[in-house]
Parts: structure tokens; C-alpha cells; sequence
């Protein structure tokens, strides 16, 4: 029913919510307002997968990264109380000369691919229903026949990363604590002297057992 | 562009469509928090509101005008900004919602047609051609997908209320919130791929349709009874969790927390919105549980009277909210971790056990 303009119109304008929105991420001093700035670019993006006509990535954009993640990042900022960032003037004299030349860099780079790429530009926006690769079927299709392999691969390393996270905060048993304490006692004073010592601890769970 | 007859006709129709779902949506809490706090009454030996209208009918109303009268008060050591936005991030995701509810089957026809028609081409002269209509906004191929990516944004409204207010019982509330939020979301959407193996499909009005029909002449086709009792109730015991009602209202628990992440919102416009966001959402999960477990419009003579579908699908969604007021008189809140632990250890393994099962079902059985 639509022209292209009004999609090439949604795309310009999601486009440049996404990158006004990532350029908030680095540049608020607060972090909780970085986060949303990411999740505001991540909201932006999915719209233009959907423009794309890939529906589930779109979805999953929005499920795993704005609904999941970036919950995670800012529960873990809450949960830390993190301060707003303060300008450290040591380090930021010579940044200031530095970042806009890199940012300039960058730009050229950008800049002289764009201009190096010399068959057709694909079109902006995709017709409907003529490029369906963002469709559950086919991304399920893609990813248990080509890609089986990397998508084994990766979910094996996902896995190695979780129970790397799971034994370093594991719960550790009493024998385990006390040998810790004893090293550390050894090392240095601990800053903070329990309450009560585990062994008086022990006996008084004895006493109210029996 | 070129505007013709049939594309205003379209327009017209899906915005009339999107008023009508608005109103729902806007109505939800205001009847179900009557029902809520008469029910409620009557299981605790009480009356309730009762004196205003009849039956107190109007309480909630009358309440609506008071929040909009009492003064707004910005708690003076809070983040202003993100505590006005948080309401409306709230109410925002909770309404996109509402446009997949899959009210009724497609085309049927509208009753009384030709006299609108007429009606309307007598009135401003446009020539339309109304015959049958659509009991849904809309229904694409991930909608289902949609309906969840667009409530877990909701998540950020209580953890951004409860850091913005910037006090103690706000903050713990908040905290809870989104921890409680994550793990329950894990085992609420696993809940579902067993019914997304068994149908092949997100879209919502397809999940329905496949439904209808009943085995050996009495046992409906509703994916509770074929082959998801158990995805049913991981899905119901999660999403209870996920709308942070009793018994997993720990967010605002009252007794130990005031009131969570909303105790500084001192029951002005912007309370309200965080109030009508809870009972949009609880709406949400009532419509999925009856689209995809119990067969959404699907009844008795819904092909004869297709007019009966929406009121099939409002009454299985009422009796989920119901259910929701039920469990607040009989159950009492759980600890932490206790809640924690129920969630990680018992319902995540219990949902990947049954996408186990529907998997080999789907298998041999299609």
C-alpha cells in the first residue's frame, strides 16, 4: 500500500534516534542514563530490522538485549550504587586533543570504504516480501543446517562462561572459609573482625540441636 | 500517495479497532479493581466498597477522580526526571500490547451492514462497502514474539521508580523487581516453546485457530488438554511472578517494604498510571494464557454465532483474572528465597522438561 519514501522516512528517523542515542551512551556522566541511552538504541534498531522485514530479529533485538541484558547492566548499577562519573583532569588534558583527531580518522575511514564500494548499493529499504531472511523459518533453517557448527560452538562457550561465573561464587564449605581466613590472617589484619568466631558459632548450633 | 476508498476504509477501521482494544485496556483496571477489592472483601469476612453507586460500582471511578485532584508531589531528594518518566514507561509497553489480542476469528460478517452503509453514505455521501471484519487490530507472523519483547520492557518502569524516588524501601523494591522479573521471564517463555513446537507458528489468531474442534465428541482441542498441562502450569505460576501479584509481590510487599517501588508516588496521576500498567499487563497474560491453552474464542456454536467468540474469549480471560484475586485471599507471600529458589530449581528445569516432551511429542505425532 506504501510508497518507499514513507519507509525510507521511518528509516532516516530511526536511524537517527539510534546514533543521537548512542552518542548519549558515552557522553552522560550518570551512568544509569548511559544504560537507557543503549536501550533506547537498541529499541531504535530493532525498528529498522523490522523494516528489513526481519521480523524475529527485530523481536529478539527487543527480548534479549533491551528486555534482558541491559536489565541486568542496570540492576547491577543500581545494586552498586554507582556515583556520576567526575572528570579526572590529569588524564582528560591530552584526550581532549587526541579523541577528536581519532573521531576524525574514524570518520575518513568511514568515509573512503563508502566511496571504495563500487558495485550497486542494494537498496535502502528491502520490498516486502521480497528478502524474507529475518523470518523464523529461515533463521531456524540457516542456523541447524549452514551455521550448525558455530551455533554448537558458541552455545559450548556460553556454557564455559557460566560455570566459570558459578564456581567463582560458589558457596564454599566451613573448611574451605577457615583455610581462606587462616591465609589471609597470615597476610594481613582483615578489616573486619566477625561478630563471632565460627568455632563459638558451631558450638551454640550444637547446643540448640541438642 | 494515493489515497482511495478502500485504504481510508482500512484505516478507519484498524483505528476504530485500536480504540475499542484502548478501551478495554483503559477499563481493566477499573472494573477489576472493584471486583478485586468486593471479592477480596467478602473472602475476608468484609463488605468492601459499597456506597458509592450501586453495589460502590463507582469506587474505582470516583477513586480515578481523586488521584487526578490530589496534589502531585516530586519528592525533593529524587531524580525528577526519570521519576515522571518511569510511570510512562509503565503505561507505554503496556498498551502496545493490547493491539494482538486475538478478540474473534477473521471475516466475519458485521451485523446489520447494509444499514450502515446506508447510513453513513446518507450522512457524508462516502460509499462504503462494510461486510465483514476482522476481530482482531491485527495478527502477524510474530506475534507472540511481539507481545513479549513489548512486556519485558515493562520491567524498567519498577526498577526506574524505585532508584528515581531515591529512598530506601523504593530501592529495595526495585532491586527485587528486576531480579524477580529476569528469572520468571526465563521459565515463562520456555513455558511457551512448548506451545510454539505444537503449533509451528507465533501468530496468534493461527495459534487459536488450530484449537477449535473437539476429540471423542466432548474434549476440546485446547493445548491445556492436548499434550501442555504442564506447560499451562509452569506458564500460569510464572506469569503470576512476572505481574508481581500474591503470592510473588514481593516488589511492594507491604508489610516489610511500605509499598515498594512506589512509595513515593503519593497516589497522584502518576500512581495511578503504575497502577493501571499492573492491571494492563495482568490483562496480557490472562489473553495469552487463554489464546494459547484454552483455545481463545472457541466454544460451543462459535461457527454458527461467530458473534458469541469475543464473549467466549472475555470470559475465559475474566476467569483468569479472577483467579489472580483468588490467589490474593488464599495465599500468602513468599520469602525471597524461597522465591528464588522455586524459580531457579524447580519451575526452569520443570519448563525445559516439558519442552523435552512436546519436542519428542511433536516429533512422532505430526
Amino acid at each position: 500500500m506504501f510508497e518507499l519514501p514513507i519507509q525510507q522516512l521511518i528509516f532516516l528517523f530511526l536511524a537517527a534516534v539510534a546514533v543521537f542515542a548512542a552518542f548519549n551512551v558515552i557522553l552522560q556522566r550518570n551512568p544509569i542514563y548511559s544504560a537507557l541511552a543503549l536501550i533506547v538504541t537498541m529499541c531504535a534498531l530493532s525498528g529498522t530490522f523490522l523494516l528489513l522485514e526481519a521480523q524475529f530479529v527485530a523481536a529478539m533485538q527487543v527480548i534479549v538485549y533491551a528486555g534482558a541484558v541491559m536489565v541486568l547492566f542496570v540492576f547491577v548499577i543500581m545494586l552498586l550504587n554507582v556515583r556520576t562519573e567526575e572528570a579526572r583532569l590529569d588524564r582528560v588534558q591530552y584526550l581532549k586533543i587526541v579523541t577528536p583527531l581519532l573521531f576524525v580518522a574514524l570518520l575518513g575511514e568511514v568515509f573512503f570504504i563508502a566511496r571504495s564500494v563500487t558495485t550497486a548499493a542494494p537498496p535502502l529499504v528491502t520490498k516486502v516480501g521480497e528478502h524474507p531472511y529475518g523470518t523464523i523459518e529461515n533463521i531456524g533453517e540457516a542456523m541447524f543446517s549452514n551455521y550448525l557448527f558455530p551455533f554448537e560452538a558458541t552455545s559450548v562457550l556460553i556454557l564455559m562462561a557460566m560455570v566459570g561465573a558459578l564456581v567463582l561464587a560458589r558457596k564454599r564449605s566451613t573448611q574451605e572459609i577457615e583455610t581462606l581466613g587462616r591465609i589471609l590472617e597470615d597476610a594481613s589484619k582483615p578489616a573486619i573482625e566477625p561478630a563471632q568466631p565460627m568455632a563459638e558459632l558451631e558450638e551454640k548450633q550444637h547446643e540448640l540441636a541438642a | 500517495m494515493p489515497i482511495d476508498q478502500q485504504s481510508i476504509q482500512f484505516f478507519v477501521g484498524i483505528l476504530l479497532k485500536i480504540v475499542i482494544v484502548f478501551v478495554i485496556g483503559l477499563l481493566s483496571p477499573v472494573s477489576m479493581n472493584w471486583v478485586e477489592r468486593r471479592a477480596l472483601a467478602f473472602m475476608q469476612m468484609r463488605l468492601g466498597p459499597n456506597r458509592t453507586g450501586p453495589f460502590g460500582l463507582l469506587q474505582s471511578l470516583a477513586d480515578g477522580i481523586k488521584f487526578a485532584f490530589k496534589e502531585d508531589v516530586v519528592p525533593l531528594a529524587a531524580n525528577k526526571w526519570l521519576y515522571i518518566f518511569a510511570p510512562v514507561v509503565a503505561v507505554v509497553p503496556a498498551f502496545m500490547a493490547t493491539i494482538v489480542y486475538p478478540l474473534g476469528p477473521k471475516d466475519i460478517p458485521i451485523p446489520f451492514a447494509a444499514s450502515i452503509n446506508s447510513f453513513v453514505a446518507s450522512l457524508t455521501g462516502l460509499q462504503l462497502n462494510l461486510s465483514k471484519m476482522d476481530l482482531h487490530v491485527t495478527s502477524f507472523n510474530v506475534g507472540l514474539l511481539y507481545v513479549l519483547a513489548v512486556t519485558s520492557l515493562g520491567v524498567y518502569a519498577i526498577v526506574l521508580a524505585g532508584w528515581a524516588s531515591n529512598s530506601k524501601f523504593s530501592l529495595l523494591g526495585g532491586l527485587r523487581a528486576s531480579a524477580q522479573m529476569v528469572s520468571y521471564e526465563l521459565s515463562l517463555t520456555l513455558a511457551l516453546v512448548g506451545v510454539l513446537l505444537q503449533a509451528g507458528t507465533t501468530d496468534l489468531v493461527k495459534i487459536v485457530e488450530m484449537q477449535q474442534g473437539v476429540y471423542f465428541g466432548f474434549l476440546p482441542k485446547w493445548f491445556v488438554f492436548v499434550f501442555q498441562p504442564l506447560g499451562f502450569m509452569i506458564y500460569l505460576i510464572s506469569a503470576i511472578a512476572e505481574t508481581n501479584r500474591t503470592p510473588f509481590d514481593l516488589p511492594e510487599a507491604e508489610t516489610e517494604l511500605v509499598g515498594g517501588f512506589h512509595t513515593e508516588y503519593s497516589s497522584s496521576l502518576k500512581f495511578a498510571m503504575l497502577f493501571m500498567a499492573e492491571y494492563v499487563n495482568m490483562l496480557t497474560v490472562s489473553v495469552l494464557a487463554t489464546a494459547l491453552f484454552l483455545g481463545g474464542w472457541s466454544g460451543p456454536f462459535v461457527s454458527e454465532f461467530p458473534l458469541l467468540a469475543p464473549i467466549y474469549f472475555l470470559l475465559k480471560v475474566f476467569f483468569f483474572m479472577f483467579l489472580y484475586i483468588w490467589l490474593r485471599g488464599t495465599l500468602p507471600r513468599l520469602r525471597y528465597d524461597q522465591l528464588m529458589n522455586f524459580g531457579w530449581k524447580f519451575l526452569l528445569p520443570a519448563a525445559l522438561l516439558n519442552i523435552f516432551i512436546s519436542a519428542t511429542i511433536s516429533l512422532f505425532a505430526y
